[in-house]
Order: C-alpha cells, then structure tokens, then sequence
C-alpha cells in the first residue's frame, strides 16, 4: 500500500511513541531503582537518573540476597532457574517430537485415541491438575529437587501437536524415497525429519524456555529450601511486608536479574524463532 | 539388472475395493515399459507394489529371481523416481545421491566416483554442492535420476518423472531419458499418463483401465491393432473413430480418412467444426443420419474444408471392427 498522508504518519508514529514508552518507562524505573540506595527510593519524588550504587546492590544480591527477606544468593538462584528454562524446553522438544513421530509414521491400534488423549490435555492447564501434581511429586521424594522442578512441566500436547501438523505438511514420497534408499524409520526420522524441523524445534525452544522461566505456581509449591529457589520465587522471597519494610533497591537489581536471560535468548535466537513461525523448509 | 516378472498381480484396500485386477507380464532383461492410463486406472499403485511400497494382495512379482512380495524396498535392489522428486530438502545435490549409498555402508572414495560419475552423466557436476531449492525443475528432475543411477540398481522404476516439468523441458528429459537407457541398459519401468512419453519412450507398453492391462506390447502395434475400444480411444490424438454399425464398432483413425466423392464414401459427415493446425487440417463433425456419432479427421493442410456434408472414405485395410458388448477386438 502506498500512501502519503503525512498527518497520518505523524499519527501513527504518535501512538507508537506512547506504546514504546508505557512498555519501557517501568523497566527503566526499574533499572534506576536498582542503581539507587534504600533511602532514594523512599524520597518522595524518587529519583529518574541511574544512581551510584549499581555495584553494590548487584553484588550484594548476587551473593547473599537481601538482608531482611531471603537470604538466598541470587547467583545460586539463576543457576537454579537456567536449569529449569533449559531442561524444560529440550525435554519437551525430545519428548513430543518422538510422540509425534510415532503418531504420524506409524499405524498402531488406538493411534488416534493416543494423540486425542495427548490433544485434551491441552484443555487442563497446569493450575488445574496441581494438588495431583503436587501429591504425585511429593510421594515420589522429589520436593526440593530439579527432577521434580521440571519433570512434570515437560509433557506437551501443544508441543506435540505443533511437530505432528509439521510432520503432516511433509510429502509422503520423501519417507518413501528414504525406505527405497534403505533408511529405517530411526534413520528416517534422524536424517530426514529431525534436519527439517530445526526451525520449529527452536522457536519451540524461544517459547518453552521463557516459560520455564518464567514458572511461579509450580516451584512456589515445591521449593522450600532456598537453595533451590528459582530467581522468579526469590523475588517474592524477597518480600517479606509493608512498603517501607521491603529493600526495593535490592528486589529490583533481582528483577533486572531475573529479566536478563529471556530477554537475551529472544534477542539471539530471534531469527531463527521467526523463521520456526513463519516458513518451513521442504 | 534382471528380468522382472508379474504373475495375475492383484491389489485390493478391503473386500469389496479391488484396484489392480490380475496382472501378469514377464518384462525382459533391460527393457523399457512404459505403463500407460487414465488417472486412477492403478498404474501407480502397480509401480509401487513392484517398489514394495504397497503391499501384494494376490498373486506374485520376481525381480531376476527372486520372489519380493515380502521384502522391504531396500532389499528388492530397485531405483525409484518419484513425481515430485522427493528429494531431501536440506541435503545438498551431492549429499541427496550419496545418501543411499551411505546407509548401505559403501566406502567414501566408491560413493564419490559414483556420484561423480552419475553427475557427469546428467550434467549436474556444477551443482553438487547446492541445495534442491537452488535448483530449476528439470535439474531437480536430473538429481532425482541420479540417485537413482548411483545405486546401480536392476531395476528403475519411474513415477510420472516428467509431468512436474514444463512442455519444452519434458520432450528435452524425454530424449535425454532414453539415451540414459540406451547407455545403462537398465530394465526400467515408467509409469505416465501422457500417451506422446508412452509411445517414444516405451519398447512396449502396458495400457491400463480400470485395474486391468487392456493391452501389452509394441507401442506402434499397439497405435496399429488397439485390442480394444479402450485401447484405440485413448492412443492417438484426435483418438480413433468408433462408429456403430452392423451391431458392431467401427474404427478408424482420423488420418486414415480422406475426402472422397458421395458414392464411394465409407462415411458421411456433417462437419461442424475445422481446426487448421498448419501441417494438418482437423475436421471434426458427426456421422449423417442414424446414430449421428462423432467423428474427426485429419487432411492434408491444403485441403478446403467448411462446415456442411463432407463424403469421406477408408482403405478397408484401415478399419477396426470391435465387439460393441465387450469392446473386445475382432480380428478380420
């Protein structure tokens, strides 16, 4: 469309001015409350330029947390959460594409009933199957462990269904060209299918691993130890009452913290998780 | 290579849907069969019973001699080309030919010279290293033969290779096609729709309907004696003429017919529609009185032809007399 409305275009850009600047004027509060001492924040107006206490506050909660709240290191809970973000997304990725492959590739009784069981799921979010979860989780001995921080989280019928409509879209004749030249179904799958879903399998990763990240509920249940929190639960650790009672400039160096990793996984994985989106190579 | 034999090969999908209907044929060592019918006559689903990639209901395919009703397509030494090419899309042209041999676990420097000598053969040494995509539709056509030709296999098994590609570049592939045959000399079976292929390509041919071999043989004997009405309607453009009479079916091919005087004409017809095509002219009409069917000839380009009655005659040695019930061909 080609257009030359200039009062239009100064309209446009208007909004979009507004838009960027509701979205990022919180993370910038947030930064320079995080650059800030205790008593700054409390000043009334707060301060809108970086402070001087950028070190301070950083490697405070880095290695020791804050000091009413948890006492936790953050550093201890990015690992904590990184294992999660990471573990999530590739079990997830190895599991529904094996399920999917099976479901598409291969005729066994009951296939449907199997991909309409894993495709209803979908309808049961976490939050409503979390005391069984829960209960499940706790007697197998797995409360406060990674195991039990991310196996539950790793089964996907939205995963699953993703790669099977992907499988779907492949010609049949290059399972076919791949049996006359003698690949295996494993073969098939490892050459063929795998090489072809990359891009699926990373925009997959962009979002599960944000998702694991992001996850509150679920570790809020089932970690009590701090050094198993994850970053997102130690900020609400963190927390411990009123406004002036909170060490805000140590729980917003925490949030920063805690906004870096997906931030940085969306920016560098990017291309790729278009791509997954929008074409498909075949 | 080998010979390949069908003995009353049948296909059905449940009791009631049979698609192939007894088939047998015994094709020679380094033939070239073409497989010729109208979609969905199972011509496909025969090549591919042959492949192993459909099952064999009744009935039994060798290849050499070997009985492979119930091997795996890698085990039945055969070569295929699909419609589409099916090639991988993310290996490269090089990758793509190599592939199989990989799997079967052939030494690097034996798979290279193969691939580079297939490359050699179909002029895509410049294109090795490039993926599918980068590739024009008859190259990708080029690199689906030759993963076929690096296998060496005894039998190449064509599906429609040539009916993704644009009129010019198919008669190209189709010369090119044969003079692959000519110099590898392997048995080959090619599946198509397109009766021009089936008649160039072909040193016999199989013309299917229905799930049954209406005809096997040379392509010019089968143009010259069709065995039935289905045969004689489907090979040759416009098809041959099939005109009741005498409670049987008269045929005769539009070229064998010629302008005549009233009182010698086999056929009258009123013309209603004339096509110069430059080298010809295509005379189209119905027969006069009775039944009124259709007829079409083709005249020299110099003959002046309009709309209205035109007398037409035929060498009697021309025509064709069928069975009108069974369609079958009644021999003189």
């Amino acid at each position: 469309m080609i257009e030359n409305r200039p009062l239009l275009t100064a309209f446009s850009h208007a909004v979009l001015i507004l838009g960027v600047l509701a979205v990022a004027f919180p993370l910038y509060v947030t930064f320079v409350a995080s650059t800030l001492t205790f008593d700054q924040i409390m000043s009334v107006p707060m301060p809108l330029v970086p402070g001087d206490q950028f070190l301070e506050n950083y490697s405070q909660v880095l290695t020791a947390g804050s000091t009413k709240g948890s006492k936790a290191a953050v550093l201890t809970m990015l690992f904590n959460s990184s294992v999660m973000a990471l573990v999530i997304p590739i079990g997830k990725i190895t599991v529904s594409i094996l399920a999917s492959f099976a479901i598409v590739y291969f005729r066994f009784p009951l296939r449907n009933f199997f991909f309409w069981m894993i495709f209803v799921t979908l309808m049961l979010p976490v939050e409503v199957r979390i005391i069984p979860t829960f209960k499940v989780v706790a007697d197998l001995g797995m409360l406060n462990s990674y195991a039990g921080l991310t196996v539950p989280l790793i089964a996907s019928a939205t995963a699953t269904f993703l790669f099977r409509q992907f499988f779907m879209t492949v010609p049949d004749e290059l399972a076919e060209a791949a049996r006359v030249d003698g690949a295996g179904p494993m073969r098939f799958f490892w050459d063929v299918l795998i090489p072809l879903s990359k891009t699926s399998m990373a925009a997959l990763f962009v979002i599960q691993f944000i998702y694991g990240w992001n996850q509150y509920l679920w570790p809020l249940l089932i970690t009590s130890e701090e050094s198993m929190y994850t970053t997102v639960i130690g900020i609400s650790r963190m927390l411990v009452g009123g406004d002036a009672a909170n060490e805000w400039h140590l729980i917003m160096a925490t949030a920063m913290l805690a906004m870096l990793p997906p931030a940085l996984v969306v920016v560098l994985m990017q291309r790729w998780f278009v791509k997954g989106l929008v074409e498909t190579e075949k | 290579m080998a010979a390949v034999s069908l003995k009353d090969v049948r296909k059905s999908y449940t009791a009631d849907l049979q698609v192939i209907h007894g088939i047998s044929m015994e094709i020679a060592d380094g033939e070239f069969i073409v497989i010729l019918g109208p979609s969905g006559c199972g011509k496909s689903t025969l090549l591919r019973m042959v492949a192993g990639l459909e099952s064999i209901t009744a009935g039994e395919i060798s290849i050499g001699k070997r009985v492979v009703n119930n091997l795996e397509p890698k085990d039945r030494d055969i070569a295929m080309v699909f419609q589409n090419y099916a090639l991988y899309p993310h290996m490269s042209v090089y990758d793509n030919m190599a592939y199989g041999l990989r799997i079967r676990g052939l030494p690097k420097q034996e798979i290279d010279a193969r691939v580079q000598k297939a490359a050699s053969i179909l002029e895509l040494a410049g294109f090795l290293d490039r993926k599918p995509r980068a590739l024009s539709g008859g190259q990708r056509q080029r690199v689906a033969m030759g993963r076929a030709i690096v296998r060496e296999p005894q039998v190449f098994l064509f599906d429609e290779p040539l009916s993704n590609l644009d009129a010019k570049l198919r008669v190209q592939m189709r010369g090119e096609l044969q003079a692959l045959h000519r110099r590898l000399g392997t048995t080959s079976l090619f599946v198509t729709h397109d009766q021009v292929e089936a008649m160039t390509l072909a040193q016999r041919m199989v013309v299917m309907n229905a799930g049954r071999a209406e005809q096997i043989g040379a392509p010019l004997e089968v143009y010259a004696r069709p065995a039935t009405t289905f045969v004689a309607g489907f090979i040759g453009s416009p098809p041959m003429n099939l005109i009741p009479r005498d409670g049987k079916l008269l045929g005769i091919r539009p070229e064998h017919l010629e302008p005549c005087s009233e009182s010698e004409a086999a056929i009258v017809a009123d013309v209603d529609l004339v096509e110069p095509l430059g080298s010809d002219t295509l005379v189209y009409g119905r027969v006069s009185g009775g039944n009124g069917a259709r007829v079409a000839a083709r005249l020299p380009a110099a003959s002046r032809v309009q709309a209205g009655k035109l007398a037409l005659r035929c060498d009697p040695a021309n025509m064709h007399w069928f069975d009108a019930a069974t369609g079958k061909r009644i021999e003189a």
